[in-house]
């Protein structure tokens, strides 16, 4: 009998030891940390342009957004052109402030809205509105009045939060290297709209469609300041947009790029659309009264091949809305 | 159903509210957002909340008054509201439950028998009311009634509670003694301020501070229903402790927290303990099981002389008394009836050290030359001494804050201060935004007054006044980019959201490389050595070739040539000219008359740690002697 109790209990004890080697063994850790500890994975980012809509541009005068944005969309060959059956269409805004729409330094709402109808209208399956603000992200999407017009239009408004960032380098690229991307969002989206004002920018003389792109970028990214044009071009590069529109109805012409009063907007009616960035961005800011060759970031991107800066070229269609 | 179901019942309705109110408090329309729902509720419940406020502000501001009718209903029931309603108390009731379940009726009857430090919360009780009371003599000379009377009340209640008996002319001596001292003091003491530190141990702004600041910013993170994303608060671990302590206790004692601690339960107990109607014997002589006294919760005694001061009125007695022999009534309980267990000596020195303490405090000078500038408040703030007159700590503003930039005050501020609203600007997820006036409309006692978005903005009938300002951002010219490192960065104004902006640059030229040597040229291309550049570092449109007094944009580089762009006014320079590299700055100022102290500059300067651009409390609207421009005076 004792020696049965004997053997149970050594049995139980080897099991025992047995664990523990194994939990040992199986934790152990001969290498020690290497440097790049806690760093995720990084991602790509796809090309979200149109193949056979290269180079296409539409300048639309008028001094209502929505009518604008249709006969605009209408030049370009029309949404169809762009947002197909069962697509994922995410628009990136800027909703940078958290300050009323009639401020002008945010994404016009109406304008959002009617986008968001337009893709559905063809067929999205999905519209997500997102951009990683400057201000308090829930602020800006509600005061923006962004955030309330486009889920009334059937969109899906995607604030930023720590899950949606994921670490991405430029390839090739000086500045954008590791850096977190807002991939959550993007993760599985056909299409990508860049929709943004038109804003003085003291720094960079001009804020529209590219440096829009500042948006997706997480972390401390304002250390990019340093090389203002530098980081522009790169977003430019970073990203291949399927349409992007810069919104020159109203152009912050002051005090930019937060702007804070009225008296900083001036009426310029001008809605701008195109497959180019560096081209719309290009016209945009002679409607802050500078000459692209003045600006340094459209050089630096047209350099890098983004795209050109002579949008002439590009023959755009010019359509005046009275 | 029995009474004690309805009570639990009762209690798990109120702790249910209470959690859904904490929920709710986020700014929005939606059925869980705040709405309309009165989130202030049962702080505007907590009598002690009302009646120190007050006292030390001489106003009981908006739904304060609902602490009036707790103490009317206790006046006619006793502490039902302890027993039924106190989300707090409701905790303590399980926490108890949970550490007396398995234990035998002996040990129960042990646990709770009338323990001496009951009457510490008599003591903390006298304490906070002397501190909320100090400077009300002075008061009283300037002829605010409601104030007085409520002073009357308070002190006529902590002395009349106080144990009749021997010595009553020695007690009425002493008692005039600290009166007529305190009196002749207050009036003439330079060091004023009556503060409300209540809000230290109250139960309802501690468990709301507690649930708010600690448990809702934990379970909220994985599901994001009060904030999109996480959100921080800084010393959450001290508020946790207390919180945590408090609960835990309950496995030692059961409802730890109001037996010994709770003033608001002190409170109660002294107003409640001749209530019309109160528990009781119906007999003298029972069959002395003690099942009763193995149930009650507020360590009352009903088997023996029963302390109707220390009965919550949880009702475990009643409904488990074999004999039926408990009962509700008008009469005074048959086994006889004790005084709350109070030593008018140590009321007295918690009441004397009450009064006392906020003038020992303003020693350090923080209402008056030590003021402390990272003491950056809300805006609508009161100043500072009206403000401490009536903040609850109970953290509703900085749980309303979109942002997160208001956070608990930590030890650092000093005790009077202690986890009282303060701007932190790096760690909620923007600074105060413009727009935004959340905080004042939740406040539960006006320290953050209510204001519009009109006088926030300094806008309409506010023009001439122009915005409410909560301090002024200091530029940190030792640690800012463009000032100190030769690089350009301006984020700070960038960022401003006033306009015009109150960040304004002045453009300056620093060379950076010199020693080159013009080579060739043709036409935006200049050769150029006795330096090899690293290729395309010089592009970035930030640097310019110097030659003399003029300047060509460098638009491209290699490691010996340059590409330019000029104006009219460049002349290529001849082989042989010496030239150098400058970088154009725009280098931030603050202009203090257009500041108003929002930190978003602070929030976005990209020196991460210690900010290159600082917002403290000078020139805040709030505090006039604190301001720093001269009105009239100079070019603006």
């Amino acid at each position: 009998m004792d020696r049965r109790r004997f053997l149970l209990r050594a049995g139980k004890a080897g099991l025992g030891v047995a664990a523990i080697g194994a939990l040992g063994w199986w934790a152990h850790d001969g290498q020690g940390p290497s440097a790049n500890i806690g760093q995720a994975e990084g991602v790509k980012l796809p090309s979200f342009a149109v193949k056979g809509t290269e180079k296409r541009l539409a300048v639309i005068k008028s001094s209502h957004r929505v009518p604008a944005l249709r006969a605009g969309l209408e030049a370009l060959g029309g949404i169809g052109a762009f947002v197909g059956a069962g697509h994922k269409v995410v628009i990136k805004v800027n909703a940078a402030f958290a300050t009323p729409p009639a401020l002008g330094a945010t994404s016009n709402p109406e304008l959002v809205a009617e986008l968001v109808r337009l893709c559905l209208k063809v067929g999205a399956r999905q519209v997500v509105v997102t951009d990683n603000p400057i201000n308090d992200p829930a602020s800006c999407f509600e005061l923006s009045g962004i955030g309330p017009a486009a889920r009334a239009a059937g969109a899906e408004v995607v604030l930023p939060h720590p899950g949606a960032f994921r670490p991405y380098t430029l390839p090739g690229g000086r500045l954008i290297k590791d850096w977190p991307l807002m991939y959550g969002p993007l993760a599985g989206a056909d299409r990508l709209i860049g929709l943004a004002p038109v804003k003085d920018h003291h720094r960079s003389q001009a804020s529209v469609t590219m440096k829009n792109w500042y948006g997706l970028l997480g972390g401390r990214r304002n250390v990019f300041h340093q090389d203002i044009n530098g980081i522009i071009s790169e977003l430019g590069r970073m990203v291949a947009p399927s349409l992007v529109i810069a919104d020159g109805v109203a152009t912050l012409a002051h005090n930019g790029p937060t702007g804070g009063s009225l008296e900083d907007l001036r009426p310029t009616d001008t809605l701008i659309l195109g497959t180019d960035q560096v081209a719309v961005d290009s016209v945009a800011v002679g409607l802050l009264g500078l000459k692209p060759a003045q600006v340094a970031w459209l050089g630096l991107a047209a350099q890098a091949g983004v795209g050109t800066t002579d949008y002439e070229s590009l023959n755009p269609t010019k359509v005046e809305l009275g | 159903m029995r009474i004690v179901t309805t009570r639990r019942i009762s209690q798990g309705f109120f702790l249910a509210l209470f959690l859904w109110f904490c929920v709710v408090a986020t700014v929005g329309e939606r059925l869980w957002q705040l709405r309309g729902w009165p989130i202030n509720w049962f702080l505007e419940l907590d009598p002690l909340t009302g009646l120190t406020s007050l006292l030390a502000s001489g106003s009981l501001y908006a739904g304060l008054w609902w602490g009036a009718a707790v103490l009317a209903l206790t006046l006619l029931v006793g502490r039902f509201f302890c027993g039924w309603v106190c989300p707090f108390g409701a905790m303590h009731q399980f926490v108890g439950w949970l550490g007396a379940r398995s234990k035998p009726l002996k040990e129960r009857v042990q646990r709770n028998a009338p323990h001496p430090a009951q009457q510490i919360k008599y003591f903390l009780l006298a304490f906070f009311l002397g501190a909320a009371m100090s400077d009300l003599a002075a008061r009283l000379a300037l002829g605010q009634v409601a104030a007085s009377l409520a002073g009357a009340l308070a002190l006529g209640l902590v002395l009349l509670a106080t144990r009749q008996g021997q010595g009553g002319r020695a007690y009425a001596l002493a008692v005039g003694l600290v009166l007529a001292v305190w009196v002749a003091w207050s009036l003439l003491a330079p060091h004023g301020g009556a503060w409300l530190l209540a809000g230290l141990l109250d139960p309802i702004p501690l468990v709301t501070r507690s649930v708010n600041l600690v448990l809702l910013p934990l379970v909220d993170a994985p599901a994001r229903v009060a904030w999109p994303v996480p959100r921080f608060y800084q010393g959450a671990g001290l508020i946790a402790a207390v919180f945590l302590a408090a609960l835990l206790l309950n496995l030692w004692r059961p409802r730890f927290f109001c037996r010994f601690v709770c003033p608001t339960g002190a409170l109660l107990g002294l107003v409640g303990r001749h209530a019309l109607w109160r528990v009781g014997k119906k007999r003298a002589r029972c069959g002395a099981c003690l099942s009763c006294d193995g149930a009650c919760s507020g360590a009352a005694r009903p088997a023996g002389r029963l302390r109707p001061a220390e009965c919550v009125l949880c009702l475990n007695c009643l409904d488990g008394c074999p004999e039926n022999d408990i009962t509700f009534a008008v009469k005074p309980s048959a086994g006889g009836e004790a005084a709350p267990d109070l030593s008018r000596r140590r009321v007295l020195t918690g009441l004397g050290l009450g009064l006392v303490t906020p003038p020992i405090l303003s020693l350090s000078g923080v209402l008056g030359p030590g003021w402390n500038p990272a003491l950056i408040r809300p805006p609508g703030s009161l100043p500072e001494d009206e403000f401490l007159r009536r903040c609850l700590r109970c953290g509703q503003c900085m749980r309303v804050c979109p942002t997160g930039v208001l956070q608990p005050a930590g030890p650092s501020f000093g005790l009077e201060a202690l986890w009282t609203p303060v701007l932190n600007m790096t760690i909620g997820t923007s600074g105060c935004q413009p727009r935004c006036t959340a905080c004042s409309h939740v406040c539960p006692s006006a320290a953050i007054r209510p204001i519009t978005l009109d006088e926030k903005l300094g806008n309409g009938e506010y023009a001439a006044q122009g915005p409410i300002r909560l301090g002024s951002a200091f530029l940190d010219r030792g640690r800012c980019l463009p000032w100190a490192m030769d690089r350009p960065c301006i984020v700070c104004q960038e960022n401003c959201p006033v306009s015009p902006k109150a960040i304004f640059t002045r453009v300056a030229w620093e060379t950076v490389l010199g020693g080159l040597i013009a080579g060739p040229s043709s036409g935006n291309e200049l050769a150029v050595s006795g330096k090899a550049l690293k290729p395309a570092a010089l592009a970035s449109g930030d640097y310019y070739l110097q030659s003399g007094a003029e300047r060509a944009r460098i638009v491209a580089n290699g490691a010996h040539s340059l590409g330019l762009t000029h104006g009219t006014d460049w002349r290529t320079p001849a082989p042989g000219t010496p030239l150098s590299v400058a970088v154009r700055l725009q280098r931030p100022y603050v202009d203090p008359a257009r500041c108003t102290g929002c930190g978003i500059c602070q929030h976005e300067c990209p020196v991460s740690g210690k900010r290159a651009i600082r917002v403290s409390a000078e020139n805040a609207t709030r505090e006039r002697s604190h301001s720093l421009l001269l009105k009239g005076a100079g070019p603006g």
